[in-house]
């Protein structure tokens, strides 16, 4: 179990490195598609199964098409690597490990010394979920919807056309 | 036996199951196609294959062997890795969600309980949601990396499609999933068990959802079709629209596994649709044990294949609909209908659990 663990995540972190480092769009997307499938994998070894699926469903399935779909409507080329900055050239790595090793520091502390094994795995099927969602979380899910309308309407009054 | 532990046993039974269920989905797939043209010609007064094999039975066979032997074109410009990976990703998706699907009720061995299904997720519906939404990239991969304007718009118009209808197509089912209160395939088959009880009587009319959901399951089975690009919404591929859609560059094998894979997707969202609604394997089940396992299968079989056979005849029968109704129908009318069905079901739920 906790070789699928090892495994899985490091194929989540080799897919995220290849999206800032593909130089094509259409491969940035697909790897963003493979870290989410990976984080999906994740999900079910902690014995959150719904979460799992949903991932797929609504972030790789649906949200990440809309991705592709619009990388292959402007036909969106190779990218050319800029020549401006040179400070960003030489610090940029360096920054992001060191940026990336605070965060991680950071998150070690919170755990105490007892080794990093997760907590047993709840089994929270789709029914306790949907039992949390609609009583005691009901008002962050009913926000999200009229932020989700409000985004849609924005959309729909961008995209129009001006008679 | 006593060598094996307990999870080796699994494995082993697991990995006989994935053998005979790819098996036979193939040749299922296979055959299929010979089913197809045969109705078809039948619907239009003439045969179909009648000369490889009697009745044409072995032209799926020659169809094979034909696929195997053409020349294999790549278009100049094609994307080589995306261009290659479409098909087979397709093909793996469309095989992927028969992992869920429970073709029987089970049988004793040895002291365990085999069931008829490779495994049984408690979110398993989901799970076939979940692969038939990644089989959009089949299609508009295909039709991006053919580095052809046709493949171009009709991989876009289809994976569209595709994605519009997934959202009827989940609708639909939710009334289905309200009433037998299980997202897990066998437990809905299990949830429909018997006949309907009219004050204590019984009526001999089976307990399945399609009386208590018809449209849920008009809801859903329209969805479907339009979710598998067959007719009558099968633009993105019709001959006469744009050469042949998301398809038009690719030949030989590749060509035969979206053939393939849209076939396995018919086949997959027909075994949804009798688990579903129709009872999945309930039928009536008498004599010896070996008759009391195998029945069951056999009328799963039977319904299957009856939806199949309605498949075929659509596509023998109806003109298709032009892109902007396709649309129009798929979120204007189907979409609505869908919360309606849903509202409406929740009511009639909650006030029989609350009275």
């Amino acid at each position: 179990m906790v070789v699928i663990f090892y495994i899985t995540a490091a194929l989540a972190i080799l897919a995220a490195l290849s999206v800032v480092a593909q130089h094509r769009p259409v491969y940035s997307a697909l790897s963003l598609i493979v870290v989410l499938c990976s984080l999906a994998v994740v999900y079910l070894l902690l014995g959150a199964e719904f979460i799992a699926v949903i991932q797929v469903i609504v972030y790789a399935g649906a949200i990440m098409v809309l991705f592709v779909f619009v990388i292959m409507v402007l036909n969106a080329d190779r990218e050319i690597a800029s020549q401006r900055s040179r400070m960003a050239h030489w610090l940029g790595a360096p920054v992001v490990v060191a940026f990336l090793a605070g965060i991680l520091v950071a998150i070690w502390n919170q755990f105490p010394a007892a080794g990093t094994r997760p907590a047993a795995a709840v089994r929270a099927g789709p029914a306790a979920i949907g039992h949390l969602l609609f009583r005691n979380y009901v008002l962050p899910f009913e926000v999200t919807s009229i932020l989700i309308l409000v985004a849609i309407l924005g959309a729909v009054v961008l995209a129009k056309k001006e008679f | 036996m006593g060598t094996f532990s307990d999870t080796g046993l699994l494995v082993l039974i697991t990995l006989i199951k994935i053998a005979v269920v790819v098996f036979v989905m193939l040749t299922a797939i296979a055959y299929l196609t010979w089913l197809e043209r045969k109705v078809v010609a039948h619907i239009q007064s003439r045969w179909g294959p009648y000369l490889v094999g009697r009745f044409g039975l072995l032209q799926p066979l020659a169809d094979g062997a034909k696929f195997i032997l053409k020349e294999d074109i790549v278009p100049l410009e094609a994307d080589t890795i995306i261009y290659w990976l479409a098909p087979f990703l397709g093909f793996t998706l469309a095989l992927l969600s028969i992992a869920v699907i429970p073709f029987g009720e089970g049988f004793a061995f040895h002291g365990h309980t085999i069931t008829f299904e490779i495994t049984d997720l408690n979110v398993g519906l989901l799970f076939i949601f979940a692969v038939t939404s990644l089989g959009v990239y089949s299609v508009a991969l295909a039709g991006w990396s053919s580095n052809s304007k046709y493949s171009l718009l009709g991989g876009l118009r289809s994976s569209a499609q595709m994605i519009s209808y997934e959202l009827a197509m989940g609708l639909g089912v939710v009334g289905a999933i309200m009433i037998s209160g299980t997202l897990s395939l066998r437990g809905i088959v299990a949830s429909q068990a018997g006949f309907f009880q009219l004050h204590g009587m019984n009526t001999y009319i089976p307990h399945w959802n399609i009386f208590l959901q018809p449209v849920g399951f008009l809801l859903y089975f329209t969805a479907a079709v339009a979710d598998t690009n067959r007719v009558p919404f099968d633009l993105p591929e019709g001959e006469s629209e744009l050469v042949a859609g998301y398809h038009t560059e690719y030949s030989s094998m590749k060509f035969a596994m979206f053939f393939m894979s849209e076939y396995a997707n018919m086949i997959t969202v027909s075994c949804l649709a009798t688990i579903l609604f129709f009872g999945g394997w309930h039928g009536p089940t008498f004599g010896p044990y070996v008759l009391r396992v195998l029945l069951p299968v056999f009328w799963f079989c039977l319904k299957l294949f009856c939806f199949l056979f309605f498949y075929i005849w659509m596509r023998g029968t109806l003109p298709r609909f032009r892109y902007d109704q396709l649309m129009a129908f798929g979120w204007k009318f189907l979409l609505p209908v869908g919360m309606l069905n849903v509202l409406a079901t929740s009511f009639v739920v909650a006030w029989i659990s609350s009275s």
